[in-house]
């Protein structure tokens, strides 16, 4: 990208430092991109920092990943946010790592409606629970599957039938 | 539909004529004007739609009325990759279709699962609905559709009209070789 | 539906006891119009029982163009609350890449979007180009672009015959797929594929242009306006099709941004967010051409702002046809590029690149890279994660319909049933991408 990115970046990295400190654990700039890794229980505040302080409008995606096969990692899972920001045109990510035995992560739906559907699947694919969501179910598998795909332990070839069309009345009927 | 030879004669050779003829119009108005019901997912439904444009016309054979409705169809092209969510849909839409129904499967992924081998797509649709044609390609040109389509045609034109006693696909194979 | 107490006549006959219809045409004056509010005013109409009916549009349904559900709650004609099913093409795309090659990868970014399915080549050969620092050549930019630009046309082709039809006008279904396959003929030519072309490689194309197909270009290029100037005469102006999307499904940049929306359908909204004017790659900087913006973001302006976008995109595949430098496709690097096959067979070191390339893969180095690209549909991102092997370790797609259609269940509550079409059509959802 431009040499303007790696100043504003920079720019960028200062403030977020200079505001939370120690929650943010890293910063990797590999490939002229900018992604913060910060401790989890920060992860809704420098989010809201981001928004609202430095105009990251978009969240583009989220996604998990399963670090088990990576040669080292510092906890099971991770999920990243991309941010960009419409009116200065500039990206980041967000990094946390969530352990295996707790995944609870709050939700940012409240901020960024594209969270909906991207903590959805999310959800479904690894089994992140996040805290606050509106409509927590699965997104893109059928009402009869067990497991989470994506993880890594999920045989590739683990095909499960599915045996009845899904009925949606009850999902419309609830008080929401 | 098709006619009750019950109240026939009860050999063909006694009343060979009008009995063949007969079957032979029933035959011909089924081969000739069949009503396709697209069920396409994914990128061969795309391929599908050339073909019902002008440049290779699939009115040609008569085909020309897709219809979306089972009640209204005779013709299933399952057009697409069909996974373990759509599969019932798939079936159940089968079921609704009246008999005389054909399905042809097309594209590599309907036909045995394409190249996504996993745990998300049916590996071929024979396992959920019986199948007269496979095309296979990915997408399948335009003109490989029109052949199928006149395969099918061909396949439509010896076997009985009634349902009773509609042979299975072994046997109009065999009679394919050698129709007679 | 149990409770529901049997329809009794008497509940018809009007007050006064006298036995006639309760209403008739003496009871208004001017003219008999049902959608005008106080229709209902005045008239002695029993207070009837309804139930909500559910309705279920789709999976397989003429007017979802792809396999998706929408499940409707209705009053009357009314949906009151409506509820979004996605998930029938979901073909395990992220899972099963992770044992493939990332060459091999690239078949797979075909079928994200089939309907432009060079445009998902490029934008996967540009993030794998830009995690190993490659430098495409000249040729290969300009190339790059030129397809990607013919395949936005195809693709707005079909989306806008698509709305046009399920508004009921068929004929520009035709008219814009008669046009379509023109321009399909020239990449049949050039790739040898009519639909999945899997035409680019990681650091170049798989080969060159054949030989005239520039001139091709530039003739199939005079026969494209007619179309869109045909289609555009017979529903821009229309009563019906204006009556029918203008003002149907409107938002604003604000929500569409908050709903993660990009591409044309974020643009109809007033917010000129394009990658290729923001953040231009390949050369676009060097043609001249506009971003099209509409003002209300409702179904209608969708429709428009992709007919103006065919026209931008034809006067840069007129400037960019003529200006393609000579030179190699392949970028001279031996981490991607097979060697020539006479020097596969005489030198050692060329047979051993060949068949490490071939048994092992591209290897990128280990890290983790997020590249757009924008596609006809929005900004399609691909978010790499590699171990350093040749296998990848995490692909993540970022899909620009997923994030269309997430909006889909705030613009249809509320409206009406016949609405929800007019906005499905403009979302331009393809459910290979919306599933992956």
């Amino acid at each position: 990208m431009n040499q303007n990115d790696t100043a504003r970046h920079d720019a960028l990295v200062l403030k977020v430092r200079e505001r939370f400190g120690n929650a943010v654990l890293d910063v990797d700039r590999s490939f002229d991109d900018c992604a913060l890794i910060v401790d989890r229980t920060a992860l809704r505040d420098v989010l809201l920092y981001l928004k609202n302080e430095h105009r990251f409008n978009l969240l583009m995606d989220i996604a998990g990943v399963d670090c088990m096969n990576l040669p080292k990692y510092r906890e099971r899972f991770e999920l990243i946010y991309m941010l960009y920001s419409v009116p200065d045109d500039l990206r980041v990510r967000v990094e946390i790592a969530v352990p295996e035995l707790e995944m609870d992560v709050p939700t940012v739906s409240d901020l960024w409606k594209s969270a909906n559907w991207a903590e959805r699947e999310a959800f479904e694919m690894f089994g992140f629970n996040f805290v606050g969501h509106p409509c927590q179910k699965r997104l893109l598998t059928h009402h009869e599957f067990v497991g989470f795909p994506l993880r890594k332990d999920y045989p590739i070839m683990g095909g499960q039938w599915c045996t009845s069309t899904s009925d949606m009345t009850e999902e419309l009927n609830e008080p929401r | 539909m098709g006619i009750d030879q019950s109240i026939l004669p009860a050999t063909k050779d006694e009343a060979g004529i009008v009995t063949t003829r007969l079957d032979e119009i029933v035959r011909w108005g089924r081969k000739n004007s069949l009503w396709p019901l697209p069920f396409g997912t994914a990128c061969c439904a795309i391929e599908f739609m050339g073909v019902v444009s002008s440049k290779f016309d699939i009115s040609r054979f008569g085909a020309e009325l897709v219809r979306f409705s089972p009640r209204q169809s005779d013709l299933i092209l399952v057009a697409g990759t069909i996974n373990y969510k759509l599969a019932p849909v798939l079936k159940r839409i089968y079921d609704q279709v009246a008999e005389p129904k054909y399905v042809i499967s097309m594209g590599a992924c309907a036909c045995s699962g394409g190249f996504y081998d996993n745990y998300a797509t049916v590996q071929g649709i024979e396992q959920i609905i019986p199948v007269d044609v496979f095309i296979p390609g990915c997408p399948p040109r335009p003109e490989a559709i029109l052949d199928a389509v006149m395969k099918l045609q061909e396949r439509i034109a010896i076997e009985p009209v009634t349902t009773r006693g509609r042979p299975r696909r072994h046997e109009v194979t065999e009679k394919m070789k050698d129709p007679r | 539906m149990s409770d529901q107490k049997p329809i009794d006549i008497q509940d018809f006959v009007p007050h006064d006891g006298a036995t006639r219809a309760p209403y008739s045409s003496a009871d208004f004056d001017g003219d008999v119009d049902p959608s005008r509010d106080d229709f209902n005013e005045g008239l002695d109409l029993p207070d009837i029982n309804t139930t909500p009916m559910y309705i279920n549009i789709g999976p397989t349904h003429p007017a979802t163009h792809g396999t998706f559900r929408v499940y409707a709650r209705l009053d009357g004609e009314t949906v009151e609350k409506a509820g979004v099913d996605i998930g029938y093409l979901h073909r395990g795309f992220e899972k099963i890449v992770e044992i493939k090659q990332y060459g091999q990868v690239i078949p797979y970014t075909d079928r994200l979007n089939y309907c432009s399915g060079l445009t998902n080549n490029v934008a996967y050969c540009k993030a794998m180009e830009r995690m190993m620092g490659l430098e495409i050549t000249e040729r290969t930019r300009m190339i790059r672009l030129i397809i990607m630009e013919i395949q936005r046309i195809m693709d707005h082709m079909i989306c806008c015959g698509a709305i046009i039809v399920d508004i009921g006008a068929l004929t520009n279904f035709w008219y814009f797929f008669n046009a379509r396959e023109k321009l399909n003929e020239l990449l049949e030519a050039l790739t040898g594929a009519r639909l999945t072309y899997s035409y680019t490689r990681i650091g170049g194309l798989a080969w060159d242009l054949p030989p005239g197909w520039r001139d091709n270009v530039k003739a199939v290029l005079k026969e494209i306006p007619p179309a869109i100037a045909d289609v555009r005469g017979l529903v821009e102006k229309n009563r019906i099709f204006q009556d029918r999307t203008r003002g149907v499904g409107a938002i604003s940049a604000e929500d569409a941004i908050s709903f993660g929306w990009t591409g044309p359908c974020l643009r109809s909204t007033g917010a000129d967010l394009d990658l290729r004017k923001v953040r231009p790659y390949y050369g676009y900087e060097q043609f001249d051409f506009d971003i099209p913006v509409g003002a209300n973001g409702d179904a209608y302006d969708r429709v428009i702002v992709r007919i103006e976008e065919m026209n931008e995109s034809l006067k840069i595949i007129h400037q960019a046809i003529d200006r393609v430098p000579d030179g190699p496709i392949n970028v001279d690097d031996k981490r991607v590029t097979l060697p020539a096959k006479d020097k596969v067979h005489t030198s050692m070191e060329a047979l051993i690149n060949h068949f490490k390339l071939v048994i092992e893969g591209v290897q990128p180095p280990a890290g983790r890279i997020y590249d757009a690209t924008e596609t006809p549909n929005g900004e399609l991102g691909f978010y790499i994660i590699s171990d350093g092997s040749g296998h990848p370790y995490r692909i993540k797609v970022r899909p620009p319909c997923f994030y269309t259609m997430n909006g889909l269940k705030f613009l249809i509550e509320g409206g009406m049933v016949a609405d929800i079409v007019a906005i499905l059509g403009g979302l331009n959802v393809i459910a290979g991408e919306l599933d992956r």
